[in-house]
């Protein structure tokens, strides 16, 4: 899995939170990040004396492009979250972060989701497929080539979404025509309205399959 | 987001078992709407319960005739069921119409059931809002309330039911199926959501450690001639301004049964059975249409920004039945 990386006492609280004091609490209790690791415990303690709930880390299991992945996270964290934040790919997208975009969509046991509405707690054993998972080593997969070849997109950022939706859309095998692809990617939006070629890209992978 | 804890069930006596014991918890399906109302401290649980692992993902065919859908099946599952398709095709329809395909992947039966209105000033935290936080007012009666219900409001809340699924399952007679701390219980879904009246932060009929469990169609037949028409803003991907799910017996150009359901005008997924009526045993034009139509609307009322719904839901009404019905 690459190089080990070294992480600052204020990155590891960030990162991975122990078990009986999340990093909310913490924050909401210390002001001085330094003291966190040797007070930790004992501020989960004076939670509990005091009534205030203390929140605990959940275990995952789950399976991201290939690799299973075992980690302890905030329940909080969105699968959107988990993928930037704590395994650092950068491929999906936060636009809206509220359902309303597309631009997260990731691959959940095959399935296309908003990856921004997951708690990421709710996909133990999960296998999960984001952009960074589509190529076979250096072989882009069928859909990243159509889009390039399409010219089926501008900026770039709704594009990662837009291809997993698209290999979603054609896994599941319901669209007939046109006006069906341009339906079944509507929960795609393209800021830079490059909905045609997108149509274009799509239509010649289904076209293949 | 506030913070809460998080535990996975395995079957419903666990499930009820665990809500029943905490305070401020709630159970998580799909997510799509309570992550979104987390985020917005809109919703603020102490507590989340996993129920994806439970074994309430079937579609059944029952011996009267009926389906029983688990409360846990996927509305894109549900929207390309054969059996649905063919037998309850405004069902199929009314849920294909609703939010994206990456959404409807994720949104379960349940959570569909009792997913929260879209009213902008329930959204925004800024704003008074009897829903959200009783007894502080109401923004919508006065604000722009475009979106807004004109069926069964009262003076504490005009918000609309925004779902698609219950309006067709409204039209289908549909019986909810519930586990409690009592036990098991069935409640029509005309009975299941509550109008706002003095109280529009409750908004259906489940106590705590209620559980629901499926949705069940009765066997309806003449249902494979059925139709959901959804009127919005733009053509995808948005919640409807208006909307009617019909399902039409019709012989010889006569209706035997009919029924009815309006969605995006009312306070909840709205029947008519009154309107229902003045259609059985009419001819099937355009007239008959326009009477149940006037009847449908008869008790609305707008509030400034959406008196065009009354218009509107009429016409949804008209072009539904004579989509379905012919002319
Ligand atoms: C951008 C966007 C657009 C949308 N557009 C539409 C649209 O056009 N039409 C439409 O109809 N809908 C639309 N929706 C709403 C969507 O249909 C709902 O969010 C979805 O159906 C909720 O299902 P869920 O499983 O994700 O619910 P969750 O978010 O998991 O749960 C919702 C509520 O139900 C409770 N719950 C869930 N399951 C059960 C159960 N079995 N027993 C008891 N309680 C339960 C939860 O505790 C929670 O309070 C849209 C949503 C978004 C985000
Ligand atoms: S209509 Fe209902 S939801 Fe909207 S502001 Fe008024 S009380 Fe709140
Ligand atoms: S970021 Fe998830 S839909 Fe916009
Ligand atoms: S390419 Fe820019 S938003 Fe789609």
């Amino acid at each position: 899995m690459g190089k080990e990386k070294k992480y600052t006492p204020a990155e590891k609280i960030k990162y991975f939170p122990r078990r009986g004091t999340t990093r909310r609490e913490f924050i909401l209790t210390m002001t001085t990040a330094g003291t966190a690791f040797a007070l930790a415990p004992k501020i989960g303690y004076a939670a509990r004396q005091r009534g205030i709930p203390v929140f605990e880390n959940v275990k995952l299991h789950l399976n991201i492009n290939g690799a299973a992945r075992n980690i302890s996270i905030d329940p909080r964290v969105t699968l959107l979250d988990l993928l930037r934040e704590n395994f650092s790919m950068h491929g999906t997208k936060k636009g809206c972060d509220h359902g309303q975009c597309g631009a997260c969509t990731v691959l959940v046991n095959d399935r296309r989701v908003n990856a921004c509405l997951i708690l990421a707690a709710t996909c133990e054993n999960a296998e999960v497929t984001s952009i960074e998972g589509l190529a076979q080593g250096d072989k882009l997969h069928p859909m990243q080539e159509a889009f390039i070849k399409h010219d089926a997109f501008q900026c770039g950022y709704c594009t990662p979404g837009q291809i997993c939706s698209a290999v979603g859309l054609v896994k599941e095998g319901h669209a007939k025509t046109d006006a069906d692809i341009q339906e079944l990617m509507s929960g795609n939006i393209c800021r830079c309205g490059a909905y045609r070629n997108i149509l274009a890209a799509v239509k010649e992978v289904q076209q293949n399959a | 987001m506030q913070p809460f804890s998080f535990s996975r069930v395995h079957n419903n006596r666990e499930a009820i078992n665990a809500i029943t014991k905490e305070n401020d918890a709630k159970f998580i399906g799909g997510g799509t709407n309570l992550v979104d109302l987390i985020k917005l401290g809109i919703e603020n649980p102490k507590h989340i319960i996993d129920i994806n692992a439970l074994s309430l993902k079937q579609i059944e065919n029952l011996p009267n005739g009926g389906v029983r859908i688990g409360a846990l099946v996927r509305n894109s599952d549900l929207a390309y069921d054969e059996t649905i398709r063919q037998r309850y095709p405004v069902l199929s329809q009314a849920l294909l119409s609703g939010a994206s395909p990456q959404l409807r992947n994720m949104a379960t039966v349940g959570g569909n059931l009792l997913q929260r209105t879209r009213c902008p000033y329930f959204y925004d935290a800024v704003f008074p809002c009897n829903k959200r936080q009783p007894g502080s007012g109401c923004s919508a009666i006065n604000g722009y309330n475009r979106s807004n219900a004109i069926l069964g409001t009262s003076d504490h809340c005009i918000a609309t039911h925004p779902s698609d699924m219950c309006v067709a399952l409204t039209a289908l007679d549909a019986i909810i199926h519930v586990q409690g701390v009592n036990g098991e219980r069935a409640i029509n879904i005309t009975d299941f959501h509550l109008l706002p009246g003095q109280t529009p932060h409750i908004e259906n009929i489940l106590e705590k450690g209620d559980l629901i469990t499926a949705v069940e169609l009765p066997a309806m037949p003449f249902a494979q001639r059925s139709f959901y028409l959804k009127i919005r803003d733009r053509s995808s991907y948005e919640f409807a301004l208006s909307s009617v799910a019909v399902a039409l017996d019709v012989n010889g150009g006569t209706i035997g049964q009919a029924r009815i359901a309006l969605g995006g005008v009312g306070t909840k997924p709205w029947r008519n059975k009154e309107a229902e009526q003045a259609l059985t045993g009419a001819a099937a034009n355009r007239a008959t249409y326009l009477s149940a139509a006037d009847i449908a609307v008869k008790n609305a009322r707008g509030y400034k920004y959406n008196n065009f719904k009354i218009e509107l839901a009429k016409r949804t009404l008209v072009r539904a039945l004579e989509t379905t019905g012919g002319m």
